[in-house]
């Protein structure tokens, strides 16, 4: 057991690269919180680290511009929208029941637990072919601009008419109803 | 099962940011976003959690195409490409999931899973 931690600090000590390590920190807290948080308020609040650090992640990763759709789209976006719905649906002076839901949370960790079991192993054991690639180009906006309009012109026009779909339906389903 | 653990662990040690690492923290992501939509019974918080499990699939994809052997050039940007597409369709999740949960809300005054057992009024 303590040669398991010496390994672990020997890991975290590395030193090659403390931003990836402060951003793992920086995920994991705030996921943690995120799934398991009492209060619906704080789980989003924690989202934005999450998220934060994602961003961070595909900086890493080589793809400048993936990290700075992920905080336009969803920080700018996709949180403000739950914020909006959890103002809009949580009734004020209405905690969350503790008990009834503490069996639900037990039965979800064991489950859980068991399945990152079995991903981890897989992880591990599995005979990746690993090289490191250089990665996108400092910029890629230009390349992601060009690919879209010519090789993924199609799916990007899916995915356009997509969003255009949702919205008008999101919009349609939350309609005044006049009776 | 010490040994064990050492012997997984040198696999990390090999490369402490490497795939195996990024795939880790995308597995513990994915695995916290499940317990989120198992354990909640707020429908908000198991939207959270979807998100949670969307972006480890965005940090699987980045992660593979980070480290993918081969060709070193790549020109269709496979990677950020699917990032991007699936961040327009967690948009449109969001969007849709958050205007039936203003109906449910609506119709049924609450938003909690397991209080909500009909389909309708």
């Amino acid at each position: 057991m303590k040669e398991i931690i010496v390994r672990l600090v020997q890991i975290l000590s590395e030193g090659t690269n403390i931003s990836f390590v402060l951003i793992t920190v920086l995920v994991l807290a705030s996921a943690t919180v995120a799934a398991l948080s009492r209060s619906v308020v704080q789980a989003a609040f924690a989202l934005f680290f999450t998220l934060l650090g994602m961003a961070g992640y595909y900086v890493l990763l080589g793809s400048g511009f993936l990290a700075i759709t992920q905080i336009v789209i969803y920080v700018g976006g996709i949180l403000v929208l739950l914020m909006f719905g959890i103002l809009l649906t949580n009734r004020p002076l209405q905690r969350e029941k503790a008990d009834a839901g503490r069996l639900y949370l037990v039965a979800g960790a064991i489950g859980a637990v068991l399945f990152l079991g079995v991903l981890v192993h897989v992880i591990v054991a599995a005979p990746w072919a690993v090289g490191v690639a250089p990665g996108a180009p400092a910029g890629d906006v230009r390349p992601i601009g060009r690919l879209l309009f010519d090789r993924y012109l199609l799916a990007f026009e899916v995915a356009g008419m997509t969003l255009l779909l949702c919205l008008v339906g999101a919009a349609y389903l939350v309609r005044r109803r006049d009776q | 099962m010490t040994e064990t653990i050492l012997r997984q662990l040198d696999v990390f040690l090999a490369d402490p940011t490497g795939l195996h690492t990024y795939l880790v923290v995308s597995a513990l992501l994915f695995v916290l976003g499940l317990i989120a939509c198992m354990a909640r019974r707020n429908a908000i918080g198991i939207l959270i959690g979807i998100e949670l499990i969307l972006n480890a699939a965005i940090l699987n994809f980045m992660v593979f195409w980070h480290f993918r052997g081969g060709q070193a050039t790549d020109s269709t940007l496979a990677g950020p490409m699917m990032g991007i597409f699936l961040i327009v369709l967690a948009a449109c999740e969001a969007a849709i999931a958050l205007a039936v949960l203003l109906n449910l809300y609506f119709n049924f005054g609450t938003v909690e899973v397991d209080s909500i057992r009909r389909m309708k009024r």
